[in-house]
């Protein structure tokens, strides 16, 4: 039975389900961000059926990512002066500063690498859609070669500062965290790597879910080397970032320092089932066994197919459960050293399970009006013997203009 | 009339213009700069108070005997819902049954306390408050400045800058802050700044009937707090945090955290 005497102002839990959502959502950011740069600046050619798609999403949930934040400030009307007054010495104060720059480098990607589709969309659309389309492409009209040689080139190195963009904002968020040495399951200069790469393993299963239900929605077959692809991606990283979370445990816990019987005891008896149910045991083992299998030539494509899709959603489901055993399992030890406080989350109330849930379909509904916007699909275009010709676009609209002449 | 200009005129004029044009900003400058230079005078005979003090508080956890009066007076004089779970100070209980069984309790902050049916080997009560320490977590993590340590050594929140983010609470090692349920913004232990810079004792000072929270100006070397931190045996709490903190307590057992 877990109690034990808490202090009295920490009866209740301050960060509940909205500061769950936020190190969530932008994870999906940052990791769906990567595989798009995995192409783009690695020239992973078998992400390309992805590439366009994942930018899209990396973009829909960062319009998404604010908004828990916002919901939870106590004066939401004040949230701007965290950019108008920053306080230099918070791991907080950057947080609209670093944001801003991401955004800024993901509109701008965006604009490059689907300029030339602007043009054409503009072209062969008529009344509000050709103005929108037109006010889109910025008035930069130019579809010659050398003019989309520039685009290509300038997504390559957008793409290329996006990295570490991403790497910091999320690297960042698991800052706020780690810094915090109040809190002995949060403090940790591991924090942050944690945060980057269960960031990345969300980021690839987001990616791997949406792609699947993009093709059976558009009645498309999926591309199989891609989905395979991004399996041996989401097993790598999920390796990766699974043995830094165990090794900080395993750290803690071989030192036994005063503070490992508080943790011990959050993980045993606090959270045990978010914890070693859902993080490690969903999120985690059935992933790393359900994967490989994915991927093993013997099983029937569909059978692949199922096993990958439905590690994804599996790690997902993990990933979101380890936020909130950082998040909430860290507030839950008290600062008393005695005992450990109760969450419990209300179905409506502010914080609640239903605006919680609403604040993650929101960046779905975001995606949903972006792909409408600026369709991401690659598929029925030939290879281009073009080195430039990064995303392969280009021909596709050539092949369509030699059509219609 | 016929209106010529010579070229030495010309120059002449011409320097004194610019001359002009260059002084006047100057000029006005300057005298900005003496009304800007007149102002932090005033403003530090306004806050000589800051000069003159070092304020301190020191707890006699012998003297404590559980009362709660402390708890709500504080509540009373700062505006903080009596009947919500927010304390600017609280009083803990220890009950000390064996070794392995210690049980520690704040019921209402230390406003309901119940008795044991057992007798333990050992009980005490222990006065909690913000430690207004000397190098603040909250101070360094509040985003946009709206937490600070004014120069007198009171760590105070501008309850018009605090956003609510609560950050500064998460990084309190005391559990000192939380937000106030009716503002919405941090909310804290002041040592009754508004009473202190008048000349009063904070109102939990002023309502103990045993004398166990004292609060004294450290400017003053003969004074209690002054006197308690160079001849008594006092301790600190999580001193391992780094945060130095500012009240002093005597005689506290080592299973207080």
């Amino acid at each position: 039975m877990m109690s034990g005497y808490v202090f009295p102002n920490e009866i209740e839990v301050n960060w509940g389900l909205f500061i769950v959502l936020y190190p969530y959502i932008t994870g999906l950011v940052a990791g769906a961000f990567i595989v798009s740069s995995l192409y783009h600046v690695f020239g992973k050619a078998e992400l390309k059926p992805v590439s366009r798609l994942a930018l899209v999403s990396a973009l829909a949930f960062l319009f998404g990512a604010p908004l828990p934040l916002l919901a939870h400030l106590g004066q939401p009307l004040r949230a701007l002066n965290i950019m108008f007054t920053p306080h230099m010495t918070s791991a907080m104060a950057g947080f609209g500063y670093i944001y801003s720059f991401y955004m800024i480098i993901c509109l701008l990607e965006t604009y490059f690498m689907f300029r030339e589709d602007f043009v054409h969309w503009a072209t062969y659309s008529s009344g509000l859609s050709k103005r929108f389309y037109n006010l889109l492409t910025l008035g930069a009209k130019d579809i010659s070669p050398e003019a989309l040689h520039t685009d290509h080139r300038m997504v390559k190195i957008l793409a290329t500062i996006g990295i570490p963009s991403a790497f910091f904002l999320h690297g960042y968020v698991g800052f706020i965290f780690g810094s915090i040495k109040a809190n002995p399951w949060w403090s940790t200069p591991l924090m942050p790597v944690i945060f980057l790469l269960s960031a990345t393993v969300s980021g690839v299963a987001l990616l791997i879910l949406i792609y699947k239900v993009s093709c059976w929605v558009r009645r498309k077959k999926i591309d199989l080397a891609c989905l395979n692809s991004l399996n041996s991606y989401l097993w790598i990283f999920l390796i990766l970032a699974t043995t830094l979370e165990l090794l900080e445990v395993l750290h803690m816990g071989y030192e036994s320092k005063e503070e490992w019987d508080l943790v011990r005891g959050l993980l045993t008896q606090a959270i045990p089932i978010t914890y070693m149910g859902v993080q490690m045991g969903l999120g985690v083992l059935f992933p790393l066994i359900l994967l490989p299998l994915g991927r093993w030539k013997r099983l029937g494509s569909s059978v692949r197919q199922t096993l990958t899709v439905s590690s994804g959603l599996l790690v997902l489901i993990g990933v979101l459960a380890m936020r909130f055993n950082v998040v909430i399992g860290g507030q839950l030890i008290s600062k008393s050293m005695a005992g450990y406080a109760q969450f419990h989350a209300t179905f409506l109330g502010p914080e609640g399970i239903l605006p919680t849930m609403a604040l993650v379909a929101i960046p779905f509904v975001f995606l949903l009006i972006l792909v409408r916007i600026l369709p991401p699909w690659l598929d029925g275009k030939p290879e281009t013997a073009n080195q430039d010709n990064i995303t392969g676009i280009h021909s596709r609209w050539q092949l369509k203009q030699a059509g219609t002449k | 009339m016929k209106f010529t200009v010579s070229r030495r005129g010309f120059l002449v004029s011409a320097a004194k213009a610019v001359t002009a044009g260059i002084l006047a900003p100057v000029a006005t400058l300057t005298a900005a700069q003496n009304i800007l230079a007149d102002e932090p005078l005033q403003t530090k005979e306004k806050f000589s108070l800051w000069a003159n003090n070092d304020w301190g508080f020191a707890i006699d956890v012998n003297k404590c005997i559980g009362c709660g009066l402390c708890v709500k007076a504080c509540k009373q004089e700062n505006g903080v819902p009596l009947d919500q779970e927010v304390y600017r100070t609280w009083v803990e209980r220890y009950l000390k049954f064996s070794e392995e069984d210690v049980r520690i309790d704040s019921p209402r902050g230390g406003l309901d306390f119940k008795q044991y049916d057992v007798r333990p080997e050992k009980q005490f009560f222990v006065p909690k408050l913000c430690n207004q320490c000397k190098n603040p977590p909250c101070v360094q993590v509040c985003p946009v400045g709206a937490t600070y340590r004014t120069p007198d050594g009171v760590v105070l929140v501008d309850r018009k800058r605090c956003i609510g983010c609560r950050y500064c609470i998460q990084s309190c090692p005391y559990g000192a802050r939380f937000l106030h349920p009716v503002l919405k913004v941090a909310d804290k232990c002041t040592w009754c700044y508004h009473r202190i810079s008048k000349g009063l004792q904070p109102a939990c000072v002023e309502v103990c009937p045993k004398k166990a929270r004292k609060f004294s100006n450290l400017r003053d070397p003969n004074s209690e707090v002054a006197t308690i931190r160079r001849k008594d045996r006092i301790r600190l709490l999580k001193p391992d945090m780094g945060t130095k903190p500012n009240v002093a307590y005597i005689d506290l057992d080592e299973v207080v955290k």
